[in-house]
Formats: structure tokens, C-alpha cells, sequence
């Protein structure tokens, strides 16, 4: 892969931003890995405090008060993927929310009976 | 049972499926209208990653000062059922793209190709890339107004595809052809599931 940054300067590829401002300059998250479709699930009773918690944090805590997913909270905040992963990360670690992998995360399959479920709702559509 | 929390971390989170779909196709084939069609489309976008050198051993040194450039994708969730949800994801299919797909293929049910037979060269990098990585697709040919129709085999022969490799005509801007496309990809993925192992 070339290394020079500038092929990323086009249309397509889409505004330079700064981003990680939100994450004090981090660029990887704390804690195990996890998808961007793995459910996220505030915990219940984790009273946060505020003063240690970024709005960013506050707003991704507040979208996960319902299960959700990572890639749903990043539509919803408006963040790219990787800022939210890594707020996520920060209340995961502070013990408010719960990260739970979508399905046992191989390089592949859907299991067949989940791929007929799929199949059947599609035509239900 | 009510939502609204769970009692500990460590406690199971009650279980949705959350399948994963990938859209791949060149720059202007219909990714958008295609995901727009079938689900509730929202906006996301992710970003290049950081290489290597660019990052800081120390992370709290300071706020990193290089800048990212973010990417849009297509996004879109179809709801199957409430433990049951469809992701999309419309990705670009350019190879310096791949950094995304490689998360998005982990654990990804398939991937559709969109092609226009206009431009059937634009495919050519998603079709390398899920045969290398055995991830099962289908090609999906968007029928643009006035595009000249080739028949399923002639873009067979042109982009040399299996035999058993299902080739569809679409209109992504229709809700009832975008679904159809996605029911044939289940059913390629579970006629492939289905085959026996050879021993």
C-alpha cells in the first residue's frame, strides 16, 4: 500500500478533519476489540460523572441506553467510526456500557439457520 | 422484558443479530439509490488509518497533530425483526479502499457487486477481492435507462465468473428489485453453505 498521504486528497475521498481532537489525540481504543456491529448496551445503575465524561462520551452513553450498535451511534452522533470506537472504549473501561460481539466473530459464516431467518424476512419485506 | 440497561457489565447483553451486508462497486454505479431503495439509509462515515509512523507510542502526549482525512459510506439498516437487523454497507470499490472492507467482511454474511455494463472494468477490484477472500458474492447489474442490455453471460464471459455464480439485472432505484438482489444473495450464500464438504 503506498504510503504517501495524498492520495486521500480528492473529492471522493471526501474533507480533511481532525477528528481526534475529541480522543486527545488517540488513535486506537483501550480493551479488547470489537466490531462495528456489536451490540452496545448502557449498564444499568452506572450513575457517570460528568466531569469526567466529554459530551461526545455523554451523547454516545445517552444513545446506549437502549441496545445498539457501534456503527448506529456513529450515524447518529455524527462522528467517523473510529473517534466513537474509541469513546466507546472510555465507557466500556469506566464500566457504563457493555460491549457484546454480534455473532461469534469468525472470518465468516452466518449459520444457516440465521441465513433462513434472513431469507424468510426479506421476503416477508 | 424491559430494555433499558443491564445489571452488570459482565452480564449477558441480550442478543441481536446484527448481519452484515457489503455493496461494493465503482464510483457512480448506484450504491447510494441501491441502499437508499431497500432500508433506512443514515449517514457514516469512517477514516483512513492512521499508518504506523503517525502514531505516538505515548498517547497522552498530546493531541495528534497529523490530519485524517474521513470517508462516507453508504449506510443502511433493513429491520427483519426486532432481534434481527440488516446492516449495508455501500463501499467504494477502488483498492485503496480495502482498509474498510477488511473489518466490514469479518463475520459479513456476502457482498454484492452493483456493476454498469458501461463500465464493467470498475468492478474488477471488488470481484478480485472477495475471490481471493472466499467471501461469497453476487454481481448485480444495475439496468440504467438507455444503457445498452448485455445478457447475463456475455458479462459473465467479460468479467470471467464462475459458472455457478449468480448474475442479476437490477434497477436499484426500485425497493421490490434491491430486495430481490439481496434475496438472491442469501440464497447463493446458502446453496454455497449447503454443498456438501469434501472429505
Amino acid at each position: 500500500m503506498p504510503s504517501n498521504d495524498e492520495r486521500w486528497l480528492d473529492a471522493e475521498a471526501g474533507p480533511v478533519v481532525r477528528p481526534y481532537a475529541l480522543t486527545r489525540g488517540r488513535t486506537r481504543h483501550t480493551g479488547e476489540a470489537f466490531d462495528l456491529v456489536a451490540t452496545v448496551a448502557a449498564v444499568q445503575g452506572r450513575v457517570p460523572d460528568p466531569s469526567a465524561l466529554s459530551p461526545e462520551h455523554m451523547s454516545a452513553l445517552y444513545l446506549a441506553r437502549f441496545p445498539t450498535t457501534v456503527v448506529d451511534i456513529a450515524s447518529d452522533i455524527d462522528l467517523p467510526l473510529g473517534v466513537v470506537r474509541i469513546l466507546l472504549a472510555d465507557l466500556r473501561e469506566l464500566g457504563l456500557v457493555a460491549i457484546q460481539a454480534p455473532v461469534p466473530t469468525k472470518p465468516r459464516q452466518v449459520d444457516t439457520n440465521t441465513l433462513r431467518e434472513v431469507l424468510h424476512g426479506l421476503r416477508g419485506l | 422484558m424491559a430494555y433499558g440497561g443491564y445489571e452488570a457489565a459482565g452480564m449477558a447483553v441480550r442478543r441481536h443479530r446484527a448481519i452484515k451486508i457489503l455493496l461494493a462497486g465503482g464510483f457512480g454505479v448506484g450504491k447510494t439509490t441501491l441502499v437508499g431503495a431497500v432500508s433506512e439509509i443514515k449517514p457514516l462515515r469512517t477514516e483512513e488509518p492512521l499508518t504506523e509512523s503517525g502514531r505516538r507510542t505515548d498517547s497522552t502526549v498530546g493531541v495528534e497533530r497529523k490530519t485524517t482525512t474521513t470517508v462516507a459510506m453508504d449506510f443502511g439498516r433493513i429491520t427483519l425483526r426486532q432481534d434481527l437487523v440488516l446492516y449495508l454497507f455501500g463501499t467504494p470499490g477502488q483498492e485503496r479502499f480495502w482498509f474498510m472492507w477488511d473489518e466490514l467482511a469479518l463475520g459479513a454474511l456476502g457482498a454484492v457487486v452493483l456493476a454498469d455494463t458501461r463500465r464493467l472494468a470498475d468492478c474488477f477490484p471488488a470481484i478480485d477481492y472477495f475471490e481471493r477472500r472466499e467471501i461469497p458474492f453476487i454481481v448485480a447489474l444495475n439496468c440504467f435507462d438507455g444503457a445498452r442490455r448485455y445478457t447475463s453471460e456475455d458479462v459473465r464471459v467479460a468479467l470471467d465468473l464462475d459458472p455457478g455464480l449468480p448474475i442479476v439485472l437490477c434497477d436499484a432505484r426500485s425497493r421490490e428489485s434491491a430486495k430481490e438482489v439481496l434475496i438472491a444473495l442469501v440464497e447463493h450464500v446458502l446453496s454455497v453453505a449447503d454443498e456438501p464438504v469434501s472429505r
